[in-house]
C-alpha cells in the first residue's frame, strides 16, 4: 500500500517537474509546481512527518507560489519569445553526467548511521509537532534566532529593492 | 515498507531537474522556480533520514531550509522587479550588465 503511494507520489512530482523545466509559459510552470508542492506534501505524510507537510502546503503553496504568481502576473510576460537559451546541449550534457554519476553513487553506498532515540512509536504518543517543537526550542534555539534573523533581513532587503526613490536618494540621481 | 533509497533516488532525480532547468532556461523566474524544487528535493532528502535513522533533528532542518527559501523568493523577486523596471525584460541573455 505505503509502495503504491510512494509510486503515486513520486511519478507525480517527477511529471509535474519535467513540466516545470520545459513548459514556455511561466504561469504554466508555477501551476505545475503547484502540483508538485501538494505531492511532495503527500510524501512527507508518507514518512510520518505531518507537521512538515501541513507546513510544506502552507509555506510553499500558500505563500511563497502566490508572490510568484504575482510577480508573473505583475511584470506582464508574453510567454511568446524562445524558452530555452544557447546552453541546450551544454545543460542537457551536464545533466546526462550527473545522472549517470548518480545512479553509480546510489548503487555503491550503504545507507546506514546512527539510529537516533526518536523512533517511530516514540513520536506517536506526543505527536510530530510537539517533538519537532522540543527539539527547535531546546537543542536548535541558537539556530532558530538566526532563521529569525535571516528573515528580517530577507524583509527589510525587499522593501528597499522595490521601493522607488530609496537608493536613488542614497546613490545619486541615476537617470 | 519502502526502502530509503527510493527516497533517495526520489530527491536526486528532482534535484537533477532543478539544475537542468537553471542551466537551460532563460526566464529569470522559471529560474528561481527550479531553485525551489533543489530545495524541495534537500527537504524529501532531510525528512527520509530523519525518518529512517529516528532523529527528529532532520525535520527541524526543513524548518530551517523553508526559512531560507522563502527570504531567498522574497530577494529574488526583488530583484526581478527591479530589474524589469530598469531593463524591461527578465530574460538571462540580455542581461549582462556586469560582464566585462
Amino acid at each position: 500500500m505505503t509502495l503504491v503511494l510512494f509510486s503515486y507520489f513520486a511519478a507525480v512530482i517527477l511529471i509535474s517537474g519535467i513540466l516545470v523545466v520545459t513548459l514556455a509559459n511561466p504561469v504554466h510552470g508555477v501551476l505545475s509546481l503547484l502540483v508538485m508542492f501538494f505531492h511532495v506534501a503527500g510524501i512527507y505524510v508518507l514518512l510520518n512527518a505531518e507537521f512538515i507537510a501541513i507546513v510544506q502546503i502552507l509555506v510553499y503553496a500558500g505563500a511563497i507560489l502566490v508572490l510568484y504568481l504575482f510577480v508573473v502576473m505583475l511584470l506582464n510576460l508574453s510567454g511568446q519569445e524562445k524558452s530555452h537559451n544557447r546552453q541546450y546541449l551544454f545543460g542537457s550534457f551536464i545533466g546526462v553526467t550527473m545522472f549517470v554519476e548518480l545512479i553509480i553513487f546510489l548503487n555503491r553506498s550503504i545507507f546506514s548511521g546512527t539510529i537516533g532515540p526518536d523512533t517511530v512509536e516514540k513520536i506517536k504518543t506526543t505527536g510530530d509537532t510537539q517533538a519537532i517543537g522540543e527539539s527547535l526550542f531546546t537543542t536548535y534555539l541558537w539556530p532558530f534566532e538566526v532563521a529569525s534573523l535571516i528573515l528580517l533581513v530577507a524583509m527589510i532587503g525587499a522593501i528597499v529593492l522595490s521601493k522607488n526613490g530609496i537608493l536613488r536618494d542614497t546613490w545619486g540621481d541615476k537617470k | 515498507m519502502v526502502p530509503l533509497s527510493y527516497y533517495i533516488t526520489l530527491s536526486s532525480i528532482l534535484f537533477l531537474l532543478g539544475v537542468i532547468g537553471v542551466l537551460v532556461r532563460r526566464n529569470i523566474v522559471i529560474i528561481l522556480l527550479s531553485v525551489e524544487m533543489m530545495l524541495n528535493a534537500t527537504n524529501i532528502n532531510f525528512v527520509a533520514f530523519s525518518h529512517y535513522f529516528h532523529n527528529i533533528a532532520g525535520q527541524v532542518f526543513v524548518f530551517f531550509v523553508l526559512a531560507v527559501a522563502a527570504a531567498e523568493v522574497v530577494i529574488g523577486l526583488a530583484i526581478i522587479i527591479a530589474l524589469y523596471k530598469n531593463h524591461h525584460t527578465i530574460n538571462v541573455d540580455e542581461i549582462n550588465l556586469m560582464k566585462w
